[in-house]
């Protein structure tokens, strides 16, 4: 059967391709948007409602998504994209609640000094802005049926998805016998630090240790039987800087417990960054050439034979656009490397920084 | 080129006038932020705020105050929609934004022009061989007779009345644009690729007539008549003005064309490329609503140096610019909208008769390879 048969033609739909006459070559929603922005279908959007500190740096920001959102289990992360001096940004941040009854989202962010989003959220965001969504993703989440006994080992921002799993347990009265190991800096930096607290003197299966690294060190899988005795039996979640995440896949692989380990990595292994050309992919096409750091995307994919959009090859007709799937480009004109996924760069004068895939 | 107003530049000269462009390109480039942002988003908001005001009151359209407010602001809608939004959004000039709602590669305007084959077109063929006799179809729109080096025809006599259809119907001829007539004429274009434009020319027409034609009129009951003539109209001024502000980009008084040589467009610098965006261009003075609504075309000289940085900032480049020409002995065309457009009819009536003779320029020595050595 083609696609169209099996799409129904209900009446909403019937009246919606209808309102598109009156709407074309835009949308309804584009007119409607400037009622409600939030109604929305081409791209899910949100609306921040309210941005209060959790710690120092660290802020929780509430946000009303479009009627499209589908909900998310707890430990999930959402892709959000926010304009900073005009310019969407996108980036992942982990959901630090399960679903309120009110619909609203929350997510808990840390500063990082040097970075365009944490602090733009953190420091100029206001309420009542609109930011756009991607649907909720992620597996580092509760199985089904909950196992018996859990541990939670977080560092630092790294408790965001472990607290929405631990609320949702809580709240649900479906807490099993559970251990979280988390480290901060000192103890005014523990996120959720009364929370948690006050979790624990409620819920006696609720085990916590907190480690206050500027004191005590930091916090190593070596230490873990002090804390946990019987941690290789228990469905573990592990979340925060790299090296920890490393060292605590090492140390499960080692005790054969693999199999129970969960990570949760904030920030991707980058391959191969800062190095002049590399290998670039073109998907649709699906040629892959190597090109030096001095030829053009656009040059080096049409002498592989890619069939590529182009129009004056000197960057401002934007004929040749295509969108990164991942790595980064140096602009041959400022020499400047850019580039994030999802980004469109023009092919006929940008050179590879490292391996690229871009979607031409 | 047909005029000597170059000859004084030295190699070193074009250098220097790229870098000094380039210079004003990057600051610029380095300074867009949230204010270029809010006023692209103000001014959608405006233009479709407009557009439910016009459509609104034409639901009254029998009444003659409601045909004729509501022709204007749909008018207004549709000349914002088309020149400070579509035709900008298309260069890329918001592109550093990525929004993939006010982006180069989605955006499709509201005229029955397929954004994709306009693209073409305009960014790449005009922009890149701006004023090239034979390569950029804008010089007469492949109709008329705009310069003494194109040959005459008897054909080219009715031309006025040519050019005044042209305005009236411009988003058709805008439409007809990308399929090269020329090449069509004398059989070199690829029937397929001919027929696959032909179709989505006649998708987009479409679309557009259901709207303005159909749709809206049906909804506004039994004055479906008085609406319909009201959507007409405006499409027609919306025409008309646009093919005016256009054809004073490029025409008027003494702006250059260029013969096309080997060389021309081989080994061109870019110093050279910039003069011949500068010589090949003319602006029009006016207030700040005015540049609004010819999508800042108004700063065609600017737009064509420029043509990605965003419209909004093309004001403030000016006298940038303008002082360049200055230092450089080079003209800069810009004059008010009534001297622009006399100055442009005066071309068409003028060239529907044959001659004047012209004298050719010898070829000028090739100065590129110093240029990108200097
Ligand atoms: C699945 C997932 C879930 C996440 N959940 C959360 C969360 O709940 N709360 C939260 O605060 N953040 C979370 N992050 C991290 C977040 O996406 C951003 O990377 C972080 O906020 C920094 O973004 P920025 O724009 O401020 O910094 P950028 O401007 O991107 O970067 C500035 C500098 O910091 C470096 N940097 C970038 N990201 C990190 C990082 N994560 N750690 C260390 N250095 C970095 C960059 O290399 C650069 O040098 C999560 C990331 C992932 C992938
Ligand atoms: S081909 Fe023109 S911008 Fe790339």
């Amino acid at each position: 059967m083609s696609p169209q048969a099996t799409r129904q033609r209900t009446p909403v739909r019937r009246l919606v391709s209808a309102t598109r006459w009156l709407t074309t070559p835009l949308l309804p929603e584009d007119y409607l948007g400037l009622v409600n922005p939030l109604w929305s279908t081409a791209e899910l959007r949100g609306r921040i409602e309210h941005i209060h500190p959790e710690a120092p740096g660290t802020v929780t920001i509430t946000i009303k998504p479009g009627p499209d959102w589908a909900g998310h289990r707890p430990g999930q992360w959402v892709k959000i994209g926010v304009d900073v001096d005009g310019v969407r940004h996108w980036r992942t941040f982990s959901l630090s609640a399960p679903r309120t009854s009110d619909g609203r989202l929350r997510l808990t962010v840390k500063t990082n000094p040097d970075g365009v989003v944490s602090r733009y959220l953190a420091e100029r965001a206001e309420p009542g802005e609109i930011v756009r969504l991607e649907q909720a993703d992620g597996e580092f989440t509760l199985p089904s049926p909950i196992p018996d006994r859990l541990l939670f080992l977080t560092a630092g921002s790294g408790i965001t998805p472990v607290m929405a799993m631990l609320r949702s347990l809580t709240e649900s009265d479906a807490l099993p016998d559970t251990v979280v190991v988390h480290s901060a800096r000192t103890a005014d930096d523990v996120i959720f630090g009364a929370e948690l607290r006050a979790l624990a003197a409620r819920h006696p299966r609720l085990t916590l240790h907190v480690r206050h690294t500027a004191t005590d060190g930091r916090f190593k899988p070596a230490d873990l039987p002090d804390v946990c005795p019987d941690w290789t039996t228990r469905d573990a979640w592990v979340c925060g800087p790299a090296d920890m995440l490393d060292e605590a896949e090492a140390h499960w692989r080692t005790a054969d417990a693999a199999d129970r380990l969960r990570v949760e990595r904030f920030r991707p292994v980058l391959a191969g960054a800062g190095g002049e050309g590399g290998r670039v992919r073109f998907c649709a096409s699906d040629v892959t050439v190597d090109a030096d750091g001095a030829t053009p995307l656009l040059d080096a994919g049409e002498k592989a034979g890619a069939l590529l959009p182009s129009g004056c090859r000197m960057g401002i007709c934007y004929s040749c656009v295509g969108r990164l799937r991942s790595g980064q480009v140096r602009d041959l004109r400022t020499g400047e490397v850019h580039g994030e996924e999802g980004h469109l760069v023009q092919t006929c004068i940008s050179a590879a920084a490292g391996p690229v895939e871009i979607e031409l | 080129m047909t005029t000597n107003v170059t000859e004084h530049l030295t190699p070193s000269d074009y250098a220097a006038i790229a870098r000094e462009l380039d210079a004003i390109r990057d600051e610029i480039s380095a300074d867009l932020g949230d204010h270029d942002a809010d006023y692209i988003h103000r001014i959608i908001r405006w233009q479709r705020g407009l557009e439910i005001g016009g459509r609104a009151l034409l639901m009254a359209s029998v009444l003659p105050p409601a045909w004729v407010a509501g022709t204007a602001t749909l008018s207004v809608a549709k000349i914002l929609e088309n020149m400070e939004i579509g035709h900008n959004v298309m260069h890329g000039q918001w592109d550093w934004m990525r929004d993939p709602k006010i982006h180069s590669t989605t955006w499709e305007w509201d005229n029955v022009s397929p954004a994709e084959q306009w693209k073409h077109s305009h960014n790449f063929v005009h922009h890149t061989f701006t004023n090239v006799l034979g390569m950029d179809h804008d010089v007469g729109y492949g109709i008329l007779r705009v310069r003494a080096e194109q040959p005459w025809h008897p054909a080219n006599l009715p031309q006025p009345v040519y050019n005044a259809l042209l305005a009236m119907f411009f988003e058709y001829g805008v439409a007809l644009h990308d399929l090269d007539l020329e090449k069509i004429r004398k059989g070199t274009a690829d029937p397929e690729v001919t027929k696959e434009k032909l179709r989505q020319i006649g998708r987009k027409i479409r679309r557009q007539w259901g709207k303005d034609y159909i749709a809206f009129p049906l909804l506004s009951g039994p004055q479906f008549l008085s609406t319909l003539s009201a959507n007409f109209s405006a499409n027609i001024i919306r025409n008309v003005w646009a093919h005016m502000i256009i054809f004073c980009g490029h025409f008027p008084g003494d702006v250059d064309v260029f013969e096309v040589t080997e060389d021309r467009l081989e080994g061109e610098s870019k110093g050279e490329w910039y003069v011949r965006q500068l010589l090949g261009s003319a602006n029009i003075t006016g207030g700040k609503l005015f540049h609004i609504m010819t999508g800042n075309l108004s700063h065609q000289i600017e737009h064509h140096l420029f043509p990605d940085l965003p419209s909004n900032r093309y004001a403030e480049i000016a006298p940038r610019v303008r002082a360049l020409c200055e230092k450089y002995d080079l003209p800069y065309h810009t004059g008010p909208l009534a001297k622009q457009v006399t100055s442009t009819w005066k071309k068409i009536f003028r060239y529907a008769l044959p001659g004047p003779k012209t004298v050719p320029v010898p070829p000028r020595a090739p100065l590129a390879k110093e240029a990108v050595a200097a």
